[in-house]
């Protein structure tokens, strides 16, 4: 009548030896993202001038110059990340039939690995007043004066657009190239055309990658700074949120109200993307191969 | 089963059992990738409401006629044509041929209903009509039951049922099916045989079938197309390929899996004799031989007997096998020659054994160039 040992009770519970191999990971979790998290919740509840528990959100949505920045910066992010989708289908369509798709992917994705203060002061010089954009429209008699492009809305666009774009191809394009070919080739021999392929097939099997590529592109893009402020207006247009939060922080020595303006970012964030995976769910999210094993 | 079907599909059976479309033919079909000649002339002249069987090796190139025959893939050269009229410029939506696939590749985000429908939704047919023609297409398959449910939600053989139910509702002239059966298990493959010939039968298009198997390819088709690199080596009935392949890369696919090198000694229309490790057969010479030539003899297994006293050729067992009725191994001759063999009794891996044709089974061909 002996009860089996303590290890083996553990073990059935599905911790073991093995189990301990989570805790690098567990760790590093807690110091770099549970402990900032929750060190910049609870410094957002206290005030710097004293006050309520919310006052530093109080005071945030009462002031039109600050709670204008969730605005502002949605209406930046949210065209961007729709114009990226909408070009990285496309291309990515075409790209998966290419043979030498490797060149052209590491094209594409270049602008990653330029950065984007780098990005911005390359913009700077190419579509400022007398950049090169505006310089070849002149020339060619398409313009008279130049187009303002730069330090304003245009240009923070962009340059979202530019490092944005890379992301939400490489996501697409693992995701067209997921779908097996054979469904295509199954609907044009049962008199699909190519348009009624992509409306009919491809894009109800695209649906939930594209709803998870426009949520990760969207997080980027709403947490812009660098090229708001070196292309935008930083105190016009384009003060986005993330300015707002740096302001408070850094230039104000605020950083409760810091915390408390990049918790309502975060916050904004959580709202588009749970509304995004929540329209997802209207549609089918199995796997699109279409076969067992 | 059969009868089953037939009665669950009375109600098309005044459209089914007629002979849709017209004669495909296959005119010099090429495919070239690059410097790689997948098809190198393919002609073939295929009746309505005729089963043929395309059966090769992987990489003959069975598959790319195939894709060809569908519009899948380009070709490089020749012509289809059906009922007369070229083809082979025609999208493949253009074509209406049905396709059934090797990994299926039913529509996942679809019901089985909506599958089978797609194909009618695509000609603009719908309403009660639709309705009528995916009932009977399921019916056909046996899979009312399934038609609400996913694709995901079904098991092989019943994805499988669907892509045939979709392939055939839209009344094709062609039916073109991939090596169907090769994701399933051995018992349903058998099942599923079955019921593709029959259905065959009834819907009365025309069915091009590529696969590797030879038992497939036997039981199913009317005419057998043997193909290996990228050509074809014969057509002919399933009798005709089993009982007389034109050339060892026939022989080899009807399972003449026995070959033993030797000396032509006499030739006499179309029976030869020859002469293997010293001693003498004779068989049916399938292609030119002259005597003091070099040939090969081919036998299957079954034909091949073993016993433990002579006369016949001398070897030693290498491994044996009890399979039922008989004995199936391979012995090795003291030059090296593996001959499989069958055997009426158990004999010991190591000792001696003697082997000889049964008489009128061997065939002898020229010389392995391959």
């Amino acid at each position: 009548m002996s009860t089996p040992s303590l290890r083996s009770r553990l073990a059935a519970r599905g911790l073991d030896g093995t189990t301990m191999l989570i805790l690098p990971g567990l760790l590093f979790i807690l110091a770099l993202f549970i402990y900032p998290f929750a060190f910049g919740v609870i410094d957002s509840l206290r005030p710097k001038d004293g006050g309520v528990w919310y006052a530093n959100y109080a005071k945030f949505f009462s002031d039109p110059y600050q709670y204008g920045t969730i605005a502002a910066t949605l209406w930046l992010a949210l065209p961007v990340t729709i114009v990226n989708l909408a070009l990285a289908v496309p291309i990515a369509f075409r790209v998966r039939l290419m043979r030498r798709q490797r060149l052209l992917t590491t094209i594409l994705v270049l602008p990653i690995t330029l950065g984007t203060v780098f990005v911005a002061d390359g913009l700077l010089t190419f579509l400022g007043p007398r950049g090169w954009f505006n310089h070849v429209l002149m020339l060619l008699g398409i313009l008279h004066e130049p187009l303002k492009l730069t330090n304003n809305y245009w240009g923070v666009f962009a340059s979202l657009l530019i490092t944005g774009f890379p992301f939400a191809f490489l996501l697409t394009l693992s995701y067209v190239s997921g779908i097996d070919p054979a469904i295509e080739q199954a609907a044009a021999t049962l008199g699909a055309g190519p348009r009624q392929r992509f409306g009919r097939i491809f894009l109800p099997l695209l649906v939930p990658g594209m709803a998870v590529t426009f949520c990760l592109s969207f997080v980027q893009a709403y947490a812009v700074f660098p090229s708001a402020v070196l292309l935008g207006a930083p105190a016009g247009p384009t003060r986005v949120i993330s300015i707002a939060a740096y302001q408070a922080a850094f230039e104000q020595y605020d950083h409760s109200m810091g915390s408390a303006i990049a918790l309502v970012m975060g916050g904004v964030e959580l709202v588009v993307v749970v509304l995004v995976l929540a329209g997802r769910s209207l549609f089918y999210r199995g796997p699109a191969g279409g076969t067992k094993g | 089963m059969v009868n089953a079907l037939a009665e669950h599909a009375a109600p098309a059976a005044g459209t089914g059992a007629s002979r849709i479309g017209g004669r495909l033919e296959l005119d010099g079909l090429r495919r070239a990738f690059g410097a790689y000649h997948a098809l190198a002339g393919i002609d073939i002249a295929i009746e309505p409401g005729e089963f043929i069987a395309l059966l090769g090796p992987s990489g003959c190139g069975k598959s790319t006629a195939l894709n060809c025959i569908a519009g899948l893939l380009d070709l490089t050269g020749g012509e289809i044509r059906l009922g007369g009229r070229r083809i082979d410029q025609l999208e493949p939506e253009k074509r209406g041929f049905g396709m059934v696939f090797q990994s299926y590749a039913l529509f996942p985000h679809m019901s089985v209903r909506k599958n089978v429908g797609f194909g009618l939704a695509m000609q603009g047919i719908k309403g009660p009509e639709a309705e009528r023609r995916i009932r009977d297409a399921l019916a056909m398959v046996r899979l009312e039951s399934q038609a609400d449910k996913l694709p995901g939600q079904l098991s092989g053989g019943q994805q499988q049922r669907v892509a045939i139910a979709r392939a055939i509702v839209i009344r094709p002239p062609v039916v073109l099916m991939d090596e169907p059966l090769s994701n399933l298990d051995a018992k349903l493959r058998l099942e599923m045989r079955a019921e593709i010939r029959a259905i065959h039968d009834q819907v009365g298009s025309t069915t091009i079938y590529v696969t590797h198997d030879q038992d497939e390819a036997l039981s199913l088709a009317d005419r057998i197309v043997v193909m290996s690199q990228g050509r074809i080596q014969q057509i002919g009935t399933p009798e005709e390929l089993y009982q007389r392949p034109v050339n060892l890369t026939v022989a080899d696919f009807m399972g003449f899996r026995t070959r033993m090198p030797g000396r032509i000694v006499s030739v006499s229309g179309d029976d030869a004799e020859i002469e293997v490790d010293g001693s003498r057969f004779s068989g049916l010479a399938r292609e030119a031989l002259r005597s003091g030539e070099s040939a090969v003899l081919a036998i299957r297994p079954e034909d091949l007997v073993a016993s433990a006293v002579g006369p016949g050729i001398a070897a030693t067992v290498v491994s044996i096998e009890y399979r039922g009725r008989a004995f199936f191994g391979l012995a090795r001759t003291a030059a090296g020659a593996e001959l499989y063999f069958r055997a009426d009794e158990a004999l010991p891996r190591g000792s001696s054994a003697f082997l000889s044709p049964a008489p009128g089974r061997a065939l002898i061909f020229r010389e392995d160039v391959a």
